[in-house]
């Protein structure tokens, strides 16, 4: 059985005029230590449904679905208090921007420690203690001095891996990695997305790793679903989906690929919808 | 922090300068002769005019009379009124207590009213609680104090008879002042019934100067928590498993505290400019009314005395109001 499943899946927003669909009825699974790349061009959905699992959408989101389960619990009809018990502990998320998502009136280390202190019930001193255990885990620098420092004060590689030590620091079982690397420098991209797969496998957990850099899910991904304009367009394993992707859309993303590149003018999604008469 | 704070401090400088300026020559520009004033409905001679002009130094040139008005700043020396003819100094520290009291309990009650009420109205953004308490901050704002504060005597004072309507404490009572703030020591005093008394004279003064500041702060807190609550650390807060409470009064609302302490700060001028209406209506013995009264009597040293101290008084707290900035604000700490 999967760790996450996801049938039919529908997110709207009501807007001034009318109601938007972002997602519009997509299946995502993910089983147990499994690698999922979710691809597509901005605005095809996939950050809105990671957030539709995690309870993150604002209030005039409209989610609905056949089936939103993680582990036997269904997402869809939980109570926020239930949801908190998973949220943060046992599926944690970490997302684009990392400066911008750590709050910037308090130290990293008191966010860290936040998490320790009031999802597992450590205290002080002991969470003090694992929140540098985690720094050093994560590959931060000098871990003593930057548990005081604001986030301002570090970069954006460094943010990042606060972030990353925040999210593994329940040891979850799905980590929704949200586009982790596009805000940071290309050396930097490559020591996060190798931090990231190191993790995933001593720790065992599943990760799911929103993306729409095709080298990053040939490099990270196990199985791969690709999304347009809401809708997921191909779901193949990693290998499967470079060596004949079945769906033009991905032969589209696929031809985009600077080593694709021909010289000529570079082909759009709309030609190769054309070429196959499809849509 | 020490930087922040004589960097802060440079600032003020340049601004105590001008102030000077505003209020020697803001005394100068009103039309009317302290000296006639002085001599009252009897008239007096030109040659006494003359005489009382040379000796309070009216008759040097304007520039003359600024520099020995700052050269006596500089050795503390504010001047002696020309109606009581005691110090400025010694007038505006008796007073002043009675002002910053009125002024303390108004902003403590618009801040404890304004906050939770500028939260609430941005997390239930759109609700019948948000357009209420929005509007009634609009009534609020808009209101003329002279106004609000005699329809509050009528009501209260007058109709249901709960409060008095005028004074500090009932003429029952009498101790000496220790703090100079009459709720203290209506308490220092232990007689029975004095607190109660001071408190039901503070209450409705207090009020009417706490309308504005109490719409602008909870007006500025809806608009701050609106802006932050869509901020991506809120969203990781959320991420984390925080519960609403802990996500809306740790995250969301010590960053948006940051704009509403500018504003508090900002509305302790707008405390000052209420104090001399409110004072004036509830017969408040504070400095708003000394400062009328000498207005009126054109009483040049207590004038741009009494102006500069309250603005310094207006500074030192906008002062403070910074330093809270940099505490709060880590980005601006280490600026």
């Amino acid at each position: 059985m999967s760790l996450l499943n996801i049938r039919n899946l529908t997110v709207k927003f009501a807007t001034a005029t009318g109601d938007f669909t972002a997602v519009d009825g997509i299946d995502v699974s993910v089983d147990k230590s499994e690698v999922l790349a979710i691809v597509g061009e901005s605005g095809s959905g996939k950050s809105v449904s990671m957030l539709a699992v995690m309870g993150l959408l604002p209030d005039t989101a409209k989610i609905t679905a056949d089936e939103m389960n993680f582990d036997g619990h269904d997402l869809l009809h939980m109570t926020s208090a239930e949801r908190r018990q998973l949220i943060g502990r046992e599926i944690t998320m970490i997302f684009q921007e990392p400066i911008a998502s750590l709050n910037p009136s308090f130290t990293v280390g008191f966010q860290i420690e936040e998490v320790l202190r009031l999802n597992l019930g450590m205290s002080r001193a002991a969470a003090r203690a694992k929140a540098l255990d985690l720094f050093q885990a994560v590959g931060i620098p000098a871990p003593e001095t930057k548990l005081f420092s604001y986030p301002h004060q570090l970069s954006g590689g460094q943010c990042q891996r606060v972030m990353i030590a925040m999210a593994i620091a329940s040891k979850p079982r799905l980590l929704i990695a949200d586009e982790p690397t596009t805000a940071l420098d290309v050396t930097i991209q490559k020591q996060i997305l190798d931090l990231l797969m190191d993790l995933q496998e001593d720790y065992g957990m599943a990760l799911i790793l929103i993306t729409h850099d095709m080298g990053v899910v040939a490099e990270t991904a196990d199985r791969v679903v690709v999304q347009y304009k809401g809708r997921k367009m191909e779901e193949a394993d990693v290998l499967s989906l470079f060596e004949a992707p079945q769906h033009p859309y991905t032969r589209a993303l696929l031809s985009a690929l600077p080593e694709n590149a021909t010289g000529d003018r570079l082909p759009t999604v709309s030609d190769f919808f054309a070429q196959e008469g499809a849509r | 922090m020490i930087r922040f704070f004589l960097g802060k401090l440079l600032y003020l400088v340049p601004t105590f300068i001008g102030i000077t300026m505003v209020a020697f020559g803001f005394v100068r520009v009103l039309p009317g002769d302290p000296v006639l004033l002085m001599a009252g409905e009897r008239g007096i001679s030109p040659e006494r005019h003359a005489e009382l002009s040379a000796q309070l130094g009216f008759d040097k040139p304007i520039w003359s009379q600024y520099l020995d008005f700052l050269g006596r700043l500089m050795h503390g020396d504010f001047g002696l009124s020309l109606v009581t003819k005691k110090p400025v100094i010694t007038e505006f520290l008796t007073l002043f207590p009675a002002t910053a009291e009125l002024g303390l309990v108004a902003i403590t009650i618009a801040a404890l009213i304004g906050v939770p009420v500028g939260v609430i109205a941005a997390v239930k953004r759109g609700s019948w609680f948000d357009q209420v308490s929005m509007t009634t901050a609009l009534i609020g704002f808009s209101m003329p104090i002279f106004w609000w504060g005699l329809l509050l005597i009528i009501l209260f004072s007058s109709i249901l008879q709960w409060t008095p309507v005028s004074g500090r404490i009932s003429l029952m009572f009498f101790f000496k002042p220790v703090t100079g703030f009459m709720l203290i020591d209506s308490l220092l005093s232990g007689q029975k019934g004095a607190f109660t008394s001071a408190l039901s004279h503070l209450i409705l003064p207090a009020l009417v100067l706490a309308t504005i500041p109490l719409a602008v702060i909870a007006r500025q807190t809806r608009s701050a928590m609106l802006e932050v609550m869509g901020e991506d650390y809120v969203r990781t807060a959320r991420a984390k498993g925080m519960s609403s409470t802990r996500v809306i009064g740790v995250h969301a609302l010590r960053n948006a505290m940051i704009p509403v302490i500018t504003t508090i700060g900002l509305q302790v001028g707008t405390l000052m400019a209420g104090a001399i209406l409110t004072e004036t209506i509830f017969s408040w013995p504070g400095i708003g009314k000394w400062m009328i009264d000498s207005i009126s009597r054109r009483d040049y040293p207590v004038v741009q005395s009494g102006l500069l101290l309250i603005a310094a008084m207006v500074m030192l707290v906008n002062l403070l109001v910074d330093l809270t900035y940099g505490l709060i604000n880590p980005r601006i700490r280490h600026q």
